[in-house]
């Protein structure tokens, strides 16, 4: 009867903490322990890492990085690709927390990037900084998956876009490996998408497309921002409207002679 | 001996002598030449403003043209197809045939691209004139008693335009202009009572509609619109050429005679060079500036959708009147009558057609004006005409800004929640001011003038330091530069 | 007969050579159509041509010909003897006609009957009871939910903050009804109705994918990192921002929409694939004339 007690309990138990291992998107209370480091570099680098987490991170994110409540989250679970992405976009560090997290110059070299992400890495099993190729992608599907799961936030040629409480960034600056981790991770309001989802032969493909939204197929002409009609009455407004009435002005007369 | 006999020449003939006998052939045929009498002596009061619904007229000619060159490769078809063209990103997606022959133009088809955009160029400017046509006849009062029905001719021509233009941008089926559809449709079924059935019959079904349903938006594009806005456009024309265009004040002009260049020779070639110019720009714009790139966007399907889509920018007042009005259905209990899209989908236009359609008889019963007009008013010369048109204006401006600055609002740091509500309080309050400031700066405009007005008559008079008057003349031979003022009327 | 003196010589050669520059413009789009077809390249010499013939015509037609302008009467509209004639012509066709006043009232009639009878066959345009057609979903309960490739969803495609759209196996994906969003949420932001309890297995909730207010596509899945300085998860339309809290059963927090997304009740089998336990909760789509709220 104690065993069934015990089971039951562990059961009980077991079931909050895969509960609450679910409970934030890319973090979890509970996350699965990582790998201790393999190499003196490795430390090295995790040492690195935290060293710099504590001069800029940790008065939002914590000490032990475990997040500040009302500030910002736990960083347990959230991986290298969070930690890289984040920080080689210039997102972070965040100078209010309640801003929108949004691309600047990032003020990390990349080796301090690399270590930062180590030491968010060894805070717990997270996605890794993703793998991708875009050549090995397809253009015709990368498309089609752009279009079905991005357009709507993104705008279909990645302009970007507004949601009600932020703003979906155009995606032309963004690097292979940045779209890729966005995707996996899902910053700010973004959802994220996994594996089983988006495969990465698939994500292939959407990083490609993504990067030849940077030069668009614009035998039309002047391709005026990509966006659609409204620079596109803008034009007739402005450009056309304007040069007509030039013309109108000078074949007809001004005031009764 | 047969000898070839020269005919003896006829002595040449002079280029006059020439064109009578061409004259006389069309005469023997078609007793034309009273016609064109009347036609080559036709005089047209030139304002540079009278130019702007020829420019409609010439926009409208070169849609026409461009048009059947689309029409001869356009499939008005909803049928299934897989993409095998040269645009790459989209080979082996599911399309209709319409998308992926309006692909098929632009990739494939010589000149396909620049009659396109030509053509969708030339809708934009079409309405771009209509509009500035539109208001100028407005606020000069050009819709008066005859004008009336030229008037509602008018407004008819536009609602003809702005329909043919939607159903045209709708043709090709792409992600864009398939999710305008939807909105039409949801639009369509907030009328209340009838709006279930009305959308199942314009769509042969639900959204997205039965296999007939781009074939029934295009008849309508190509043949039936088409042929309402050219009869339209000529009773217009008759109308104008019956009464005679209307003209400003102005030395020797008055309400019974007509002051114009005739047709011939000045007027033909000046009208000419605008269609010419027109039809210029419009080729070039068609070139040069990419509109509408259906194959960046793909196809529509009812479940994809983009952000940042938008109608043509003559919708562009409608989105707005949809984004800004506040989430509710007008239910009874757990019933719907009235769904929140027919607020800005419907009533908002209905008012503002109506109140367009009504303005002439409006303004004769608040002006208590019954006559004939043929000479026009400068938009000062009546003060509440100008201030309410331009509060008017100004009312549907707000509500189009709205549904088209969101993006760039955000970029400079003004989140979209609060835009619908600085925009709900600007578009009821802007026009208030505007029509008091407005009507202020007319009369402010008139009572100014150093010239006396226009064919004005009366007597001018001055005032003796003493107080009594000494009549100075009757101002009809007062030269522009005189620095006496004729009395200023008010409204 | 001696001419008079030339009004604008420089005018004339203007026009002279504005005409010739539209032939020779003319000719290279003719060659560029034949030979390249470059848009840009094809729209410039277009242009270019007729924009010469433009200039040929606008400096014909203001300098170069008579410029004069002539006065004339503006005609008379109204001719009050006429009218009279014309309303007299009319009336004197009914002379000897005795019962006018029936005749005239059973044309009136006839005119109405007619007018009906002629518009009646426009019904045949239309449908009867719409209310059947707009409310179909394929939706029921048993049915299993499909990817756009048709491939059936596992819970494995879902994590906590992804999101995805399916269809039913089997059905057509352009049907209104059809398309749904699936979203998994964090179980803290399930508020749902009692009845709706058991419809979010660990926290994976379905919607129509139509949205309520106009029928645009809900392509837009809101998820936060952190929710204290952001927002609550929601589903939100493009066209016109309406905004749906998944957690509260996709009640509108925002936006034009007057009702909530109907949800779809969501079961996972054994083997994890996720298949719908009933139909969608409520009228997919925008709403009409008396449909229902609930």
């Amino acid at each position: 009867m104690v065993l069934a007690v015990l089971l039951c309990s562990g059961g009980a138990i077991a079931s909050l903490a895969a509960r609450q291992a679910d409970a934030q998107k890319g973090t979890s209370v509970d996350p699965v322990p990582a790998p201790p480091p393999t190499s003196a570099a490795q430390r090295e680098e995790i040492a690195r890492g935290r060293s710099l987490f504590l001069d800029a991170c940790s008065s939002c994110h914590g000490d032990d990085a475990r997040g500040l409540p009302g500030l910002a989250p736990s960083l347990h679970g959230a991986g290298a690709a969070a930690a890289d992405f984040y920080l080689s976009t210039g997102r972070m560090p965040l100078a209010n927390p309640t801003d929108e997290p949004t691309r600047a110059e990032p003020i990390y070299s990349r080796d301090e990037i690399d270590a930062l992400a180590a030491y968010v890495a060894s805070l717990g099993v997270g996605p890794p900084i993703p793998r991708v190729d875009p050549d090995a992608g397809r253009l015709n599907e990368g498309l089609a998956a752009f279009t079905l799961h991005c357009a709507g936030c993104h705008q279909v040629s990645a302009r970007g876009g507004i949601v009600t409480g932020g703003v979906a960034p155009a995606l032309q600056d963004a690097t292979p490996t940045q779209i890729a981790a966005a995707v996996r991770v899902g910053p700010f309001l973004m959802p994220s998408f996994n594996e089983n989802q988006i495969s990465d032969a698939e994500l292939n493909s959407i990083v490609r497309y993504v990067l030849s939204t940077r030069h668009p197929d614009d035998r039309g002409g002047w391709g005026i921002g990509h966006i659609g009609p409204i620079p596109e009455g803008m034009i007739a407004w402005l450009l056309a409207g304007t040069a007509l009435l030039l013309v109108a002005r000078l074949i007809g007369e001004r005031n009764p002679v | 001996m047969t000898r070839l006999v020269r005919r003896r020449r006829r002595p040449a003939r002079s280029g006059e002598e020439r064109l009578t006998d061409s004259a006389r052939l069309v005469d023997e045929r078609l007793g034309a030449s009273p016609l064109l009498k009347a036609a080559m002596k036709y005089l047209f009061p030139d304002h540079w403003s009278f130019l702007l619904g020829e420019i409609a007229l010439y926009s409208f000619l070169v849609l026409v043209a461009t048009g059947i060159f689309l029409t001869f490769f356009f499939e008005p078809s909803t049928a299934p197809t897989i993409y095998d063209g040269s645009y790459t990103p989209l080979v082996g997606a599911q399309v209709s045939e319409a998308y992926a022959s309006t692909v098929d133009i632009s990739f494939d088809v010589p000149a396909g691209l620049l009659m396109r955009q030509a053509h969708h160029w030339a809708a934009l400017v079409f309405v771009v004139a209509i509009v500035l046509h539109l208001m100028r006849v407005f606020f000069t009062g050009a819709f008066r008693k005859p004008r009336d029905i030229n008037w509602l001719i008018g407004v008819t021509l536009v609602t003809c335009a702005l329909i043919e233009g939607f159903l045209g941008y709708s043709l090709p089926d792409d992600l864009l202009s398939g999710m305008g559809l939807a909105i039409a449709y949801g639009v369509a079924l907030s009328i209340p009572a009838i709006g279930g059935q009305l959308a199942v019959l314009l769509w042969d079904g639900s959204f997205p509609g039965s296999a007939d349903f781009i074939g029934r938006m295009y008849i309508v594009h190509v043949l039936l619109l088409p042929v309402t806005i050219a009869v339209l456009i000529t009773a217009h024309l008759a109308i104008i050429v019956r009464q005679k265009h209307s003209q400003f004040p102005g030395p020797g002009r008055r309400e019974d005679n007509v002051i114009g260049t005739p047709m011939w020779p000045a007027y033909a070639l000046r009208a000419l060079g605008m269609m010419l110019a027109t039809a210029a720009l419009l080729f070039l714009l068609g070139g040069l500036v990419q509109i509408n790139p259906i194959w960046q966007y793909g196809p529509y399907q009812p479940y994809l959708g983009t952000n940042g889509a938008q109608p043509d920018w003559y919708m562009g007042w409608l989105i707005g009147a949809l984004r800004l009005m506040p989430g509710f259905d007008v239910t009874v209990g757990d019933y719907t009558l009235i769904p929140n899209p027919f607020w800005g989908g419907v009533l908002f236009p209905t008012v503002v057609f109506g109140v367009l359609y009504a303005w002439p008889a409006i303004e004769r019963r608040i002006a208590k004006d019954y006559r004939r007009h043929d000479l026009l008013d400068r938009p000062r010369d009546a003060p509440l005409r100008t201030a309410f048109g331009a509060a008017f204006f100004t009312w549907i401006a707000v509500i189009f800004v709205a549904g088209a600055a969101d993006r760039l609002l955000v970029d400079i740091g003004f989140p979209y929640e609060s835009q619908v509500w600085y925009f709900r309080v600007l578009a009821i309050a802007l026009p208030i001011p505007i029509f008091f400031l407005v009507r202020r700066i007319c009369r402010e405009l008139r009572a100014s003038e150093v010239r006396p007005l226009r064919a004005w008559t009366g007597t001018l008079v001055r005032r003796r330091p003493d107080g009594s008057f000494e009549e100075l003349g009757d101002g009809s031979g007062t030269s522009p530069d005189s620095p006496r003022r004729a009395p200023g009327r008010r409204a | 007969m001696s001419r008079p003196p030339a009004r604008s010589p420089r005018g004339e050669l203007i026009v002279v050579c504005a005409l010739l520059a539209a032939g020779a413009f003319s000719v290279a789009f003719v060659l560029l159509y034949a030979f390249d077809a470059n848009t840009q390249l094809l729209a410039v010499s277009l242009g270019l041509a007729v924009g010469a013939l433009a200039l040929a015509g606008v400096v014909a037609g203001k300098w170069v010909v008579d410029q004069r302008k002539a006065v004339e009467a503006r005609p008379r509209l109204v001719d009050e003897a006429l009218e009279r004639e014309v309303a007299g012509t009319i009336v004197q066709g009914a002379e000897g006609v005795s019962r006018r006043r029936l005749i005239v009232g059973a044309a009136a009639a006839a005119g109405a009957g007619v007018t009906a009878a002629a518009v009646a066959p426009l019904a045949s345009l239309g449908p009867g009871d719409v209310s059947a057609q707009l409310k179909a979903t394929p939706w029921r309960a048993g049915v299993t939910l499909v990817d756009d490739n048709g491939d059936p969803i596992g819970v494995d495609q879902l994590e906590v903050g992804s999101w995805l759209t399916a269809f039913p196996r089997g059905g057509d994906p352009r049907q209104l009804g059809a398309s749904i969003v699936v979203v998994q949420v964090a179980e803290e932001y399930l508020d749902l109705p009692p009845e709706r309890r058991d419809w979010a297995p660990r926290g994976i909730m379905a919607f129509s994918k139509i949205c309520t207010h106009a029928g645009c596509a809900v392509a837009l899945f809101r998820y936060p990192t952190y929710e204290p300085t952001s927002q609550r998860p929601a589903l939100v339309c493009p066209c016109h921002y309406s905004t749906f809290d998944v957690g509260r059963s996709s009640k509108v927090v925002f936006g034009p929409a007057g009702r909530p997304l109907p949800q779809l009740p969501l079961r996972i089998e054994p083997d994890g694939t996720l298949v719908a336990a009933g139909d969608l909760s409520g009228a997919i789509g925008p709403a009409w004339w008396g449909v229902r709220r609930s």
